[in-house]
């Protein structure tokens, strides 16, 4: 794999070194996919031969050095790795938070990383819940008004105030559901921090997607609230047939999920 | 949706962004105010103009005025047709009026204007302006008994009361003088009688009967009576002069009593019959309030005005005759009334006569300087000019304008004050978007992680600009809105607020000696406040448009990075 991305940089580096660029993204021309493929692939999720470099004041930062990964569908698939192995990076590539420079990813067999901006948003908004380390939740509004956020976006204004009753309906039964409601109203500041993430998982979950994306999701938790935490996302999933996708650096919490990927060096260790 | 809840929460929650907008309210407040002030102002003085001017005017370039006005009238009156309302007839010619006060001669330039009682009030409020009640009903150049300008302080007597007790003083004083100095007439000459007497002792030829006479006087020696008379001896006759002079008081004394005392009277051949001033009077004269006044701060504070002449006094004008060569022409008036426009230019310098005395005093043979128009509410003023310019051309030596091109320069002069007044106003409240711009973005850096969290939630790059635009418009709005509602606070109640800051600074804001207005001028166009409004609401947007942007393009990776 690393001559692979060698061979790739060759004719690059003879123009110039100190632009040590991955190639761009391929356009969808130059590499037809096969129509077979796309029906045939049991994965929800995939990403071929990804690479990602950061640019760090002049130089280039490979982050992802051809990368391969899958997610089978209803199964949660971890993702290992130590500090600055790129995880991260590959999750955010996974929820089209941002695009990879070279490589293809693959949601139910539709390519979504060169979909336009506003497909992306929509995908990552209908699609794709995601949840963070830090949490994440908007600061100035409650646990409730959070959970709304996203079908809020969803549904615009007109389509909220049509649907608001059934949507704050199900917000509140989420709520609920991950053990929040004596704290639907709460601001972010005045709950604990298993008490965001279960705020921050229902606000994934309330616009019903298929995948959840967790970076991180125990890494600020003690041990004891972490695995409350673990346990209700395997719960959520074995109600929801939800796909996760979870990067951790902790062995035991890799070892119980379903699939583990490990991520060395921005390559997939076999 | 969430873009409107956001923007509200950022809104109760950013009070650094409110204080960003004070600039702004104070910006549309002072728009407001001084918009307001300006239009009061302007408007205020437009209709005076107005109603000063009337609405079109004839004027004659020659001195000697127009002689066949009456043809004029009538070409006048088939042109402008319908339209007319009034028309009047009027001459006017530069004066000077001595105004006599405390045995001084004051005296100012003025504008002597002759005017038809009859026909001047259809073409102007000039009759508004007047402070008696009656001549505000009906101009007339009689005198009244009293009751000039009810409610004003200054002259409860102004009228035939100040005249009579002014005139009997008058005479009194001239009687008193008189008598004063027909005793030390008396007594000079009766000092020199006595003199010539005591020289006369020591004349040898006639020592006896001197001695005699001394002695009864009071017994003085001799000796005493050289050292008193140096003097030659008067001629023998003395007895019988002395007693010419005393009655000849009469007409030796006038002079050194000055002009206070009647002049008219004085003269013989100007009247032939003596003038009593305690009941009769001068023609009538309407002064420009003040030519006569002087406008002060008395030692309290206030703002007062001190008269050197009332209705009921006689002034002098002094104006040039018609024909090719003008003679100054004196002659004397009685103020009957007081011209108070407000307008100082025209309250320094207007004085009303009757027409027909001013075209006798001076010779013009019913000749006129201007005919003035009123027309119709709501006609074409430049259209009646234009076709009255067609019918007189410039040759006939006949002016015809508007009393908009008349006032032309000092309309525009207010309209330009008012257009750069208001550019910078608007300036600072632009200044005011610059602070609204850096605090805004301040605000999209503090809340970097929360734009990442949105565009992760699906939230679009406008969707999230719209949130911080949104936020401008509402503090732009805001702040507006504040400012609006304290301008026009401010303008309802400006006079309290000036007389509030003069007690407490002491020092005058709007000063009465300065403008003739007795408040501040003010109206509101509603309109104006709109504009204002939204001009402020746009500089508020404007300024959040580039932070929006900024938040708009942030990486989301990179802004949920962001510690």
């Amino acid at each position: 794999m690393n001559s692979a991305y060698r061979t790739r940089l060759d004719p690059e580096t003879k123009i110039s070194v100190s632009t040590m660029v991955v190639p761009r993204r391929r356009a969808d021309a130059q590499e037809p996919r096969t129509p077979e493929l796309r029906i045939a692939s049991p994965y929800v999720l995939e990403g071929r031969d990804l690479f990602k470099a950061y640019r760090k004041n002049k130089h280039e930062v490979p982050v992802l050095k051809g990368c391969d990964f899958r997610a089978v569908s209803g199964k949660v698939t971890a993702i290992l790795g130590h500090s600055g192995s790129g995880k991260s990076t590959l999750l955010h590539l996974l929820g089209t938070l941002d695009v990879p420079d070279a490589g293809e990813i693959y949601f139910d067999g539709e390519r979504i990383d060169a979909m336009p901006r506003r497909r992306r948003d929509k995908f990552r908004n209908s699609k794709l819940g995601m949840i963070f380390q830090f949490y994440h939740l908007l600061p100035e509004i409650s646990a409730f008004q959070n959970v709304l956020m996203p079908m809020m976006i969803k549904e615009g204004f007109w389509g909220y105030m049509k649907n608001r009753t059934a949507i704050k309906s199900r917000a509140r039964d989420l709520l609920c559901r991950v053990g929040l409601e004596h704290r639907l109203h709460h601001k972010p500041r005045e709950m604990s921090g298993g008490e965001m993430q279960r705020a921050a998982i229902a606000r994934a979950l309330v616009a019903e997607p298929e995948l959840l994306l967790a970076d991180e999701p125990t890494g600020n938790l003690d041990r004891e609230t972490g695995k409350q935490i673990l346990g209700l996302l395997a719960e959520l999933k074995r109600e929801r047939g939800l796909t996760i996708v979870m990067v951790t650096h902790d062995e035991s919490i890799a070892a119980a999920c379903d699939s583990v990927i490990h991520l060395v060096d921005g390559r997939i260790k076999d | 949706m969430y873009r409107w809840l956001l923007c509200w929460r950022y809104l109760r929650t950013r009070y650094i962004a409110l204080a960003s907008v004070i600039s702004v309210t104070l910006g549309v407040a002072t728009l407001i105010v001084v918009n307001s002030v300006m239009d009061g102002f302007t408007t205020e003085m437009q209709g005076r103009m107005h109603g000063i001017l009337s609405d079109v005017i004839l004027e004659s370039h020659s001195a000697n005025g127009l002689p066949n006005h009456e043809a004029i009238q009538q070409t006048v009156r088939d042109v402008v047709g319908d339209d007319l309302e009034g028309m009047t007839t009027v001459v006017h010619v530069p004066a000077m009026v001595s105004i006599e006060h405390r045995g001084e001669s004051i005296t100012r330039q003025i504008n002597l204007i002759g005017i038809d009682s009859q026909t001047y009030a259809t073409v102007s409020d000039f009759s508004k302006y007047l402070l008696h009640p009656e001549n505000q009903e009906h101009i007339s150049f009689d005198l009244k008994e009293q009751g000039y300008a009810p409610g004003r302080k200054y002259f409860p007597e102004a009228g035939w009361i100040h005249r009579r007790r002014f005139a009997a003083a008058r005479k009194k004083l001239a009687q008193l003088d008189m008598e004063y100095h027909l005793e030390k007439l008396k007594n000079e000459k009766l000092r020199n009688a006595i003199d010539s007497v005591a020289i006369s002792t020591f004349d040898p030829t006639t020592q006896v009967p001197a001695n005699q006479n001394t002695d009864v006087d009071g017994g003085s020696a001799p000796s005493n009576a050289i050292e008193l008379s140096p003097l030659p001896a008067p001629p023998a006759e003395y007895a019988s002069s002395a007693s010419e002079t005393i009655e000849g008081a009469n007409e030796t004394s006038v002079p050194m009593m000055g002009p206070r005392f009647d002049a008219v009277a004085s003269r013989p051949e100007d009247a032939p019959r003596i003038f009593d001033a305690e009941t009769e009077q001068h023609d009538g004269i309407v002064l420009g309030i003040s030519i006569g006044t002087t406008r002060y701060r008395d030692e309290f504070g206030e703002v007062t005005d001190y008269y050197y002449v009332q209705p009921g006094d006689d002034v002098r004008v002094t104006f040039p005759s018609a024909g090719n060569n003008p003679t100054a022409i004196n002659k004397n008036f009685t103020v009957v009334d007081f011209y108070e426009s407000k307008m100082s230019e025209y309250d320094a310098t207007f004085a009303f006569v009757p027409l027909e005395r001013l075209q006798a005093a001076r010779g013009m043979e019913g000749a006129i300087c201007s005919i003035q128009l009123r027309l119709r509410e709501g006609a074409d003023l430049n259209h009646v000019r234009d076709s009255l310019r067609a019918q007189f051309p410039l040759d006939m030596a006949l002016q015809v304008n508007t009393w908009r091109d008349l006032q032309g320069a000092l309309l525009a002069a207010v309209q330009m004050e008012t257009t750069i007044l208001n550019i910078l106003l608007f300036l600072i409240i632009a200044v005011a978007g610059f602070g609204i711009l850096a605090t805004f973005f301040m605000i999209v850096v503090e809340k970097t992680k929360d734009i990442g969290v949105l565009k992760s939630l699906g939230a679009s790059g406008a969707g999230v600009a719209s949130i911080f635009l949104g936020y401008g418009v509402l503090l732009g709005a805001f702040g507006a809105g504040v400012g609006a509602v304290a301008g026009l606070i401010f303008v309802a109640n400006i006079n309290t607020i000036a007389d509030w800051l003069e007690t407490i600074t002491g020092q005058a804001v709007f000063d009465p000696t300065v403008y003739y207005f007795e408040t501040i001028p003010t109206i509101v166009h509603p309109l104006m406040v709109v504009w204002v409004i939204i001009g402020a609401v746009a500089i508020a947007v404007m300024a959040s448009v580039l932070p929006s942007i900024r938040a708009a393009r942030m990486h989301p990776v990179e802004a949920l990075r962001y510690e």
